[in-house]
C-alpha cells in the first residue's frame, strides 16, 4: 500500500516537474503540488504543509529550505533533509541526478526510499531526454547545413544532387574532416564571394 | 609533469578570489594542476557535491564546514581545511527606509554598534506598539559568520535574532533583490553584495564586520577529511597555488587585474569598478554618506589564511548562542580538528623554501 503523503515538488523547469509528478502519480502518490517559483517557498510550505519536499539541486532556495528545519521558526512541522547515512549510494545517486529531498521529522525512511528512487530515475530520464533532443536538433542542423552546401556545389559546378554529395564526401575523406565541416566551409566561402 | 585535474566549487563572492586567481594567474598550472572552477547556487550544494566527490575541494563557510563535519543540519560530511581563504570582509546593510528610521532614532554616533543596536531596539519596540509586523533580517546561510555577526550586533541592545527580529536565509546574489522588494529589511553578507545593494540605490551599509569583530574568520578551502591524507599531494599543490595567489593579491598594483578576473561572467558577473573599489577598501555606504575606507576590507594575506582551531571554539560558542547545537567537549574536539594549522605550516614552509623564479 502506498502511504498517503503530501509531496511538494519545487522545480523551475516545468517540464521536468511534470515528469516527476507523473512518475510519483504512477507510483500511487495522490497529493502532489508543483511549485515553480523559487521565492515564497516558506509561505508555500506553510500553506501546503507537505510531508515531503522534492527540490531541484540547482534551485537557489535550497539553503533557505535547509534553514527552515534548523530552527523551525516559520513552519509548524520541522523538516529535515532526507539522508540515510547508511546508504551512501543513494545520497550519491541523488546528488548526481540533481535532486534533493526534505522530509517531515519522524517520517520512516523506508517510506522515503521509494519516493527518492522515483525522483532520481525521473531526473535522470529527463536529462537523457534532453540530451537526446539536443543531439537530434544538432543532427537536424547538420543535415540542413549539408543540404545548403550541396545546393551551392550543384549550382556552381552544374552537378546533379548525387554528384555534388559524392564530391563533398570525397573531399571530406581526403582531408580527414567531417562532412558537416566541409559544408560549413563551403557556405562561408560562398558568402564571402557573393 | 602530469597534469592533475581538480574540480573546485565556489559561490560568487569576493572571498573566492584566491581560488579564481590560482587558476587565472596560472599559479595552479605551475603546480601541475588543471583547475576547473564551478560556480554554485547554494552552500548546501557545495557541501553535498564535495561529499559525493563531484568536487575535489570547495570554497566554504568555516561554520558550514564544522556543521557538516558534526552532521548538524544535513548530511554528515566530515571536512577539513588546510587553509582559510580570507578573513573579514562582511558587512550589514539595511534598506534605505530602515536606515533613515535608524538615523532618526539614534542617540549618538551610528558607527558605534551599541548606538545603532539601541536605535534598532527602539524601532522594534515602536513597530510592536503600532502592531506592525516584525522586521526581517537575512544572512546567507544558517551556519555562517554572518548570522552570528547579526546576532552579536543585536545583542548589544538585548535583541534576539529569530525572536525580536525574523530571520531568513537568502543566497548572496539574491540579497539585493530581496532588499529592493521589501521582503527583507536588512542583511549581513560578504563582499560585494553590500556594495551592490548600495550601488543599486536600495540599501545603506550600517556596519562592516570589523566594527563587531576584528580578524574575523570566514571562508576556508574545504576538502573531504579523508582526502586530506589520501590525496596529500593534490592538497599540497592546491595549497601552494593559493599561497602564491595570496602573495600576488596583496600587491596593490595587481588590484585592477584581480577585479577583472572576479568580474567575469562565469565568476561574479558584476561591474569591474564595483569590485575594484572593494579590493581597494573604498566602501560606498549609501544614504548620502561619503565612502568609508577600510583597507584591507577583505583580508587575503598569508597570516589571514592560517586556519586556527581557536576559531572553531568561537563557531561552537556562536552555534550554541544561536540555539543550533548543545556543544559537548567531544564536539569541540571534532570541530577544532576541522582546521589544520600544521598542514598549513608544512605547505607554507615548503613553499617558502622554493627558490624564487
Amino acid at each position: 500500500m502506498v502511504p498517503n503523503l503530501r509531496i511538494l515538488i519545487v522545480d523551475a523547469n516545468q517540464v521536468r516537474a511534470a515528469i516527476i509528478e507523473e512518475g510519483l502519480r504512477e507510483a500511487g502518490y495522490q497529493q502532489l503540488v508543483r511549485l515553480s517559483a523559487t521565492t515564497g517557498l516558506v509561505a508555500a510550505i506553510e500553506t501546503h504543509d507537505p510531508d515531503v519536499v522534492v527540490i531541484d539541486l540547482e534551485d537557489p532556495s535550497r539553503d533557505a529550505l535547509a534553514d527552515m528545519f534548523l530552527v523551525s521558526r516559520h513552519v509548524r512541522r520541522p523538516i529535515t533533509m532526507f539522508v540515510d547515512q547508511s546508504d551512501s549510494a543513494s545520497i550519491e545517486a541523488a546528488v548526481e541526478a540533481g535532486v534533493s529531498a526534505y522530509i517531515v521529522d519522524g517520517l520512516k525512511k523506508e517510506r522515503m526510499q521509494a519516493i527518492l528512487q522515483t525522483c532520481i530515475s525521473r531526473f535522470n530520464a529527463f536529462r537523457k531526454l534532453r540530451e537526446e533532443l539536443e543531439e537530434a536538433r544538432s543532427q537536424l542542423d547538420d543535415r540542413k547545413t549539408i543540404d545548403r552546401a550541396k545546393g551551392i556545389v550543384m549550382r556552381l559546378k552544374g552537378l546533379s544532387e548525387d554528384e555534388a554529395y559524392a564530391l563533398m564526401r570525397r573531399t571530406a575523406m581526403n582531408e580527414k574532416r567531417k562532412l558537416v565541416d566541409i559544408a560549413r566551409s563551403l557556405i562561408t566561402a560562398a558568402e564571402m564571394l557573393k | 609533469m602530469t597534469t592533475l585535474h581538480l574540480r573546485v566549487g565556489f559561490m560568487p563572492l569576493v572571498d573566492c578570489a584566491l581560488v579564481v586567481l590560482a587558476k587565472d594567474e596560472g599559479f595552479a598550472e605551475a603546480e601541475g594542476l588543471h583547475l576547473e572552477l564551478v560556480r554554485e547556487v547554494s552552500w548546501s550544494n557545495l557541501r553535498d557535491k564535495l561529499n559525493v566527490r563531484l568536487f575535489d575541494a570547495a570554497h566554504m563557510l568555516g561554520p558550514a564546514a564544522i556543521a557538516a563535519t558534526l552532521g548538524i543540519g544535513g548530511v554528515k560530511a566530515p571536512m577539513a581545511a588546510p587553509l582559510a581563504l580570507n578573513r573579514d570582509g562582511a558587512a550589514i546593510t539595511l534598506s534605505l527606509r530602515r536606515f533613515e528610521e535608524l538615523s532618526r532614532l539614534a542617540d549618538g554616533d551610528l558607527s558605534d554598534p551599541a548606538v545603532s543596536a539601541r536605535a534598532l531596539a527602539a524601532m522594534v519596540a515602536r513597530r510592536k506598539a503600532a502592531g506592525l509586523p516584525p522586521l526581517t533580517f537575512a544572512a546567507v546561510f544558517g551556519f555562517s559568520t554572518h548570522i552570528y555577526l547579526l546576532g552579536e550586533w543585536l545583542e548589544n541592545a538585548g535583541l534576539r535574532l529569530g525572536e525580536d527580529i525574523r530571520f531568513e536565509v537568502v543566497p548572496p546574489p539574491q540579497t539585493v533583490e530581496a532588499l529592493a522588494s521589501g521582503r527583507i529589511d536588512g542583511f549581513c553578507a560578504g563582499a560585494p553584495w553590500n556594495s551592490a545593494a548600495v550601488a543599486a540605490g536600495v540599501g545603506a551599509m550600517v556596519h562592516a564586520s570589523v566594527d563587531l569583530r576584528r580578524n574575523c574568520h570566514d571562508k576556508v578551502l574545504a576538502w573531504r577529511a579523508d582526502d586530506v591524507q589520501r590525496r596529500a599531494s593534490a592538497v599540497t599543490k592546491l595549497g601552494k597555488a593559493i599561497l602564491k595567489a595570496s602573495d600576488w593579491a596583496c600587491r596593490l598594483e595587481n588590484v585592477p587585474r584581480m577585479a577583472q578576473h572576479l568580474s567575469a561572467p562565469d565568476r561574479l558577473a558584476l561591474p569591474v569598478a564595483l569590485i575594484e573599489n572593494i579590493l581597494r577598501g573604498d566602501l560606498i555606504q549609501g544614504a548620502g554618506r561619503p565612502p568609508r575606507s577600510i583597507a584591507p576590507f577583505v583580508r587575503f594575506d598569508r597570516e589571514a589564511l592560517r586556519p586556527d582551531p581557536d576559531d572553531a571554539d568561537w563557531v561552537l560558542a556562536d552555534m550554541q548562542r544561536a540555539g543550533q547545537v548543545a556543544a559537548t567537549p567531544q564536539m569541540r574536539e571534532i570541530a577544532r580538528g576541522v582546521f589544520l594549522p600544521a598542514y598549513f605550516e608544512s605547505i607554507s614552509s615548503t613553499d617558502r623554501n622554493q627558490p624564487k623564479i
